[in-house]
C-alpha cells in the first residue's frame, strides 16, 4: 500500500505544473514587462489601481526595455514599457505598436567629488565619452586620468545619452554597469570617474552633478528643453489596447497619478512638458502649429 | 473462459484426478476452488510493478525531453549568429571587437573567452592548495569534532548566495584593490578572489572524499615501513588520490566558469582584452547577464548573446568530458 501511495504522489507532482499553469489563466490580468526605470512607478500605480478596482490583476516585471518591446510585439504581454522609442530598435515593428508616453525623466552626468569641476560644455562631454579627452586637466580640473563608466549597451539611459550627446559617434570602450545604484556607488568612491544616471538617483551628497553649458540639471529646466538630456517613459501596447488595459493606461495618465505619484518617484509629469520630441530628436513646441 | 484458460483448467482437473495422496483440506482452499481466471490475471503486485516502472520511465522521459529541448534551443539560437547573420565563426572566436549592434564585423568574443578562462584558472590555482590543506587536516590529522566543525563551515560557504559574495566583493575587495593598485579596482583580480571563496568548498569536499577513498592498508603499510605521517601523506595518500583530486579541481573550475552574478558585479564589464589583473574586463557570463534585457529577440545583438550561451554550454560539456576521462584513467 505504501508503495502505491508513493506512486500516486509522484504522478501528482508530475502533473502539478499543468494544473498550476491552468489555474493562472485570468481574464482581467494585465502583465507589464520592460524598463526597470519605469518599474517602480507602474508597480505603485498598479497597487493603487487595485484598491479602487479589486477585480484587476496587474503584474509588473522588469527585464529591460528590449525585453519589454519584444514581449509586447510577440503578444506575450499586454503592455511593454520602454525608455526609448520603439522605432529606434531594430527588429521591432513600431507601426504595429501603440505608444503612450506617461512620464519624462532627466539624465545627469555625474563625476567623483575630487575632480574640482561642476560644469562641462556638451562638446567636452562628447569628447570625454568618445575618448578624445583623457585627463581632467584638459577641461580645467585636477591632473587626474578620466575613468569613464558607461551604462550597459542598448539600455534606455545609454541610448538617450548617446543620441543626444555623442550624436552618432561611437563611445570609447570602457567599463559598463547596468544599474543606477551601482554606478553611483562606483563614481562616489573612485577618483577620476564620470558617468550618468537618471534624476531620481542623483540627489546624493557623495557625487558631483555636472551642469552642461552652464545649465543646471533640475526638473524645472526640462519642460522647456533647456536641459536637453531627458527621455520619455513609454507604455507600448500591440495594436489598440483592450478594455482593461486601456482603463489602466487612462489611470496612469490621470491627474491623480501624474500630479501625485509621478513627482514623488522623481519623474516629471508628461502634462508639464512644453515641447515634444520625436524619435529623431526633433523638438516641437507644444501649442505652435506643428502638424 | 478462453481456450488457454480451458486448457489450464483441464490440466488442473487431471492433476487432481490423478492425485494418490488424500488431500489435506484447509478451510477454504482445496483443489476444487482453484480459480484459473484469478491466477492468470495480473496480481496486485504486478500492477504495482507496472506503476512503478511506468512512473520512473515517465519522469525520465520528461527530463530527457527537457534536456534535449534546452540544448536544441540554445544550439539553434546560438548558431543563428553564424547561419542567419553570416558571422564568421573564427572571427567570433579570435577577435575582440564586441559591438553586435554595429553589424556582423563587430562580433568578436575573444576578450570574454580569455577573461573567462583567466578567472577560472586563477581561481582554481589559488583555491586548490587551500582545499588540499583543509582536506588533509580533516582526514589525516584531525577527525571527529574539529573535522565536523570545518565541514559545517564549508557547507556554510556553499549556502551563501552568489549575490552576497558579489556585494561583499564590490564593497570590500574592489575598494582594497583600488587602494593598493590604483585604477578602479574592478578586474580579473577581484573576480579571482571572489571565485576562490566560491569554489573552495566544492574542491575541498570532493578532495576530502578523494582522501577517504584511499585504502587504510596503504597508510598502515607506509607506517609499518617507518614513514612519518607527513611522508605517508606526501608519498602515498596524495599520489593515490591524484585522479580524484584532479576531478575535484575540474568540478570547481566548472563552477567558476559558470558563475555570473558575483563576477559581473566586480569584473567591470568592459569588453576589453585584459592587459593586467586589475584592468576592467568582461566574462562570457557577465556579458550575458548585463546585456540580455537590452536586446530584442531575433536581432543580431540577441543572437550573439545566444552564441555566448552556446559557448558556455559546450564548455560545461567539455568539463564533464574531462572529468570522465580522468575518472577512467584513474581506475
Amino acid at each position: 500500500m505504501h508503495k502505491l501511495h508513493l506512486g500516486k504522489l509522484m504522478a501528482l507532482i508530475l502533473l502539478l505544473p499543468i494544473f498550476l499553469v491552468g489555474c493562472s489563466k485570468d481574464r482581467n490580468k494585465i502583465t507589464i514587462v520592460g524598463s526597470s526605470a519605469l518599474q517602480p512607478l507602474v508597480e505603485q500605480a498598479g497597487n493603487d489601481y487595485h484598491l479602487t478596482n479589486p477585480d484587476s490583476n496587474i503584474i509588473v516585471q522588469g527585464g529591460g526595455s528590449g525585453t519589454g518591446l519584444s514581449q509586447v510585439q510577440a503578444g506575450a504581454v499586454q503592455i511593454g514599457t520602454s525608455d526609448v522609442f520603439a522605432d529606434t530598435q531594430k527588429g521591432i515593428k513600431a507601426a504595429k505598436l501603440h505608444d503612450f508616453q506617461v512620464a519624462v525623466v532627466g539624465i545627469v552626468p555625474i563625476v567623483n567629488k575630487g575632480i574640482g569641476i561642476d560644469n562641462l560644455s556638451s562638446k567636452q562631454l562628447m569628447e570625454i565619452f568618445t575618448g578624445k579627452i583623457t585627463n581632467w586637466r584638459q577641461v580645467g580640473g585636477k591632473n587626474l586620468q578620466i575613468i569613464v563608466i558607461n551604462r550597459s549597451r542598448g539600455s534606455g539611459t545609454r541610448t538617450t545619452f548617446e543620441d543626444l550627446i555623442l550624436k552618432g559617434k561611437d563611445a570609447v570602450n570602457s567599463q559598463e554597469q547596468d544599474s543606477n545604484g551601482t554606478v553611483k556607488k562606483i563614481v562616489s568612491s573612485t577618483p577620476g570617474t564620470i558617468s550618468y544616471i537618471s534624476f531620481p538617483y542623483a540627489n546624493d551628497p557623495n557625487i558631483q552633478k555636472i551642469s552642461i553649458d552652464h545649465t543646471r540639471p533640475t526638473n524645472q529646466n526640462i519642460p522647456t528643453n533647456k536641459w536637453r538630456l531627458w527621455s520619455y517613459e513609454h507604455l507600448y501596447t500591440k495594436g489598440k489596447p483592450d478594455k482593461e488595459t486601456a482603463a489602466f493606461i487612462d489611470y496612469i495618465l490621470s491627474k491623480k497619478v501624474q500630479c501625485d505619484l509621478v513627482p514623488k518617484i522623481g519623474y516629471l509629469s508628461i502634462n508639464e512638458m512644453k515641447v515634444t520630441r520625436d524619435s529623431h530628436n526633433r523638438i516641437t513646441k507644444i501649442g505652435s502649429a506643428h502638424e | 473462459m478462453n481456450k488457454h484458460e480451458q486448457d489450464l483448467q483441464e490440466v488442473v482437473d487431471q492433476a487432481i484426478a490423478e492425485q494418490k495422496v488424500p488431500h489435506v483440506k484447509f478451510k477454504k482452499i482445496d483443489p476444487e476452488s482453484v480459480d484459473i481466471a484469478r491466477l492468470t490475471s495480473p496480481s496486485k503486485e504486478t500492477r504495482q510493478e507496472h506503476w512503478g516502472k511506468g512512473l520512473t520511465s515517465l519522469a525520465i522521459a520528461v527530463i530527457g525531453i527537457l534536456i534535449v529541448a534546452i540544448i536544441g534551443f540554445v544550439g539553434v539560437r546560438g548558431l543563428a549568429t553564424f547561419v542567419d547573420d553570416k558571422v564568421n565563426i573564427f572571427h567570433f572566436l579570435l577577435t575582440s571587437n564586441w559591438n553586435p549592434s554595429a553589424g556582423k564585423d563587430h562580433v568578436g568574443a575573444a576578450a570574454m573567452i580569455v577573461t573567462s578562462f583567466a578567472v577560472t584558472l586563477l581561481a582554481a590555482l589559488v583555491a586548490t592548495p587551500f582545499a588540499i590543506a583543509i582536506a588533509l587536516f580533516m582526514t589525516e590529522y584531525k577527525s571527529g569534532k574539529q573535522a565536523q566543525f570545518l565541514q559545517s563551515v564549508m557547507e556554510l560557504l556553499v549556502g551563501i548566495p552568489s549575490v552576497v559574495y558579489g556585494f561583499l566583493g564590490l564593497t570590500v575587495i574592489v575598494t582594497v584593490i583600488r587602494t593598493i593598485f590604483g585604477g578602479t579596482g574592478f578586474g580579473i583580480l577581484a573576480a579571482t578572489l571572489i571565485l576562490f571563496v566560491m569554489v573552495l568548498p566544492t574542491i575541498t569536499s570532493l578532495t576530502v572524499d578523494a582522501f577517504k577513498a584511499v585504502p587504510q592498508d596503504l597508510r598502515k603499510s607506509s607506517a609499518a615501513l617507518g614513514a612519518t605521517r607527513w611522508q605517508t601523506i606526501y608519498h602515498v595518500v596524495l599520489r593515490a588520490a591524484r585522479p580524484r583530486i584532479l576531478t575535484a579541481i575540474i568540478f570547481g573550475m566548472a563552477r567558476a566558469f559558470g558563475e555570473a552574478l558575483a563576477v559581473q558585479m566586480v569584473i567591470g564589464n568592459a569588453v576589453l582584452m585584459p592587459y593586467n589583473l586589475v584592468s576592467p574586463s568582461a566574462t562570457l557570463t557577465s556579458q550575458l547577464t548585463s546585456q540580455m534585457g537590452n536586446t530584442v529577440m531575433g536581432t543580431l545583438p540577441n543572437n550573439a548573446l545566444w552564441s555566448l550561451a552556446l559557448l558556455l554550454l559546450i564548455m560545461s560539456l567539455a568539463f564533464n568530458f574531462l572529468v570522465r576521462l580522468i575518472g577512467k584513467r584513474g581506475s
